[in-house]
């Protein structure tokens, strides 16, 4: 599961207020690389929660995202480098998502996260 | 056709290890699950200017649909109940990102940031279980009789359902779930294979409730074989752009057997069961002459399929021993 896909994840069970973001519980991470594409970091750049993404990144491992970001920056090659990089790259293949609220685990195995609700939680 | 899988198990159940194989290694299902991804790709209506999008591909299985969203160039998540489907898509290494979750559960995603979402073949997997159609009977019979049959139904009923297999609750999440995930003017198209009337305009009464404005695009509408619908749902009020785009027929002609539904409570839902009365055929014991034969050839190409050319050999009476 790649940090794209963690940064549209939210807590979906019954009475949580705020699930987003999920807290990483990383025990593996691997790196793939993937096709660069500027164009689909700009279009994602504005739905990013960023804050989020720069601390999953950090919980995986990778600290060079800069904490603030103004939409200048995307101009920067440097940094659309990095960003594709936390972004699409970096894979969480064993290891679990926290629910902020509740602190309920979500397993990930196989770089697949478990989502299923249990009967009481829906 | 065989009987449909929703009706011998739940998904989670059914596509176990060894159905997930099967499904996806038979060529002619890999021919069909393509075609279907890349026509609901074509009925999202993407702005084409090349920039990849996130797209979401609920139902996923083993990957096959999500391929072909890959090849148009796009970036998607994929949502699937099967872990065994999942396994697969994983052997194939799709390059989306895989989920196993329960899409009548919501679907979990922070507001507006998906482009556009398919599905193939698996809303009304998801939906339909074999206990919805006693579950409206015993419903039906409860509110009419006191009688001790009715008492009985009723106690089962109350034993064997719980709310969260009820289809209306899940429905109700899915939608409500997926319209706030979906960005303003994004749209969803799903494919499904109705297994009746009622079925499908519940699963359209719940879309539109939920915020979607669209309808139902139906290809092929005249042939049992090839005829596929597809909802196609927008998030945001209709606009000229949002408008239902029409269906396919054959002989490329588009057909206009869509309908589009406001949010307003009238809604004209397109009636079609699959099945066709069967025509009655005359008696004739002169045998078939050469109109009944060119008759049934028209009817063939109006079909879609390919049949050999009229020429005067068209019907020739042959010797007697054909």
């Amino acid at each position: 599961m790649r940090l794209l896909t963690h940064n549209m994840l939210s807590s979906n069970i019954k009475g949580v207020t705020n699930g987003f973001p999920l807290l990483i519980e990383a025990e593996k991470v691997v790196e793939k690389a993937v096709d660069f594409n500027e164009d689909f970091l700009k279009n994602m750049f504005a739905k990013i929660e960023w804050k989020a993404l720069v601390d999953a990144s950090k919980t995986m491992g990778y600290a060079e995202l800069p904490d603030n970001v103004e939409s200048s920056m995307l101009d920067s090659d440097e940094f659309l480098q990095k960003f594709h990089h936390a972004l699409l790259e970096l894979h969480l293949e064993e290891g679990a998502l926290v629910c902020p609220e509740t602190g309920r685990k979500f397993p990930v195995s196989k770089g697949i996260p478990n989502m299923l609700l249990h009967e009481d939680e829906v | 056709m065989t009987s449909r899988p929703e009706l011998q198990a739940p998904p989670e159940i059914f596509y176990n290890d060894d159905e997930a194989r099967k499904y996806t290694s038979s060529s002619r299902i890999i021919d069909i699950q393509a075609k279907l991804s890349e026509r609901a790709v074509e009925l999202l209506a993407l702005p084409e200017d090349g920039v990849p999008r996130l797209l979401l591909d609920i139902g996923c299985g083993s990957g096959l649909s999500g391929e072909s969203l890959t090849e148009y160039g796009h970036q998607w998540i994929g949502l699937d109940i099967s872990e065994s489907m999942l396994s697969i898509a994983l052997e194939r290494e799709v390059e989306g990102d895989l989920m196993l979750g329960d899409m009548g559960q919501g679907l979990g995603l922070r507001p507006g940031v998906i482009d556009g979402a398919i599905s193939i073949s698996a809303v009304q997997v998801s939906f339909s279980t074999p206990f919805f159609k006693e579950f409206c009977y015993v419903k039906d019979a409860i509110s009419k009789g006191n009688d001790p049959l009715t008492q009985n139904l009723h106690c089962w009923l109350c034993n064997a359902d719980k709310s969260s297999h009820d289809p209306r609750l899940r429905l109700k999440a899915f939608f409500g779930s997926l319209y706030r995930s979906l960005a303003r003017g994004a749209r969803a198209v799903l494919q499904v294979y109705p297994e009746n009337l009622a079925q499908r305009e519940l699963i359209l009464g719940f879309a539109m409730r939920s915020g979607f404005s669209g309808g139902v695009v139906v290809d092929f509408p005249h042939s049992t074989k090839k005829r596929k619908e597809y909802l196609v749902l927008t998030c945001g009020p209709p606009s000229l752009s949002s408008a239902t785009p029409k269906g396919k027929a054959e002989d490329g002609e588009s057909c206009s057997d869509e309908e589009s539904s406001g949010d307003e409570q009238n809604q004209s839902v397109y009636v079609a069961d699959r099945n066709r009365p069967r025509k009655k055929q005359k008696l004739n014991k002169k045998g078939k002459g050469r109109e009944w034969v060119m008759r049934k050839k028209e009817q063939m190409r109006r079909k879609g399929n390919t049949v050999p050319l009229d020429t005067k050999y068209t019907a020739r009476k042959r010797k007697a021993r054909f």
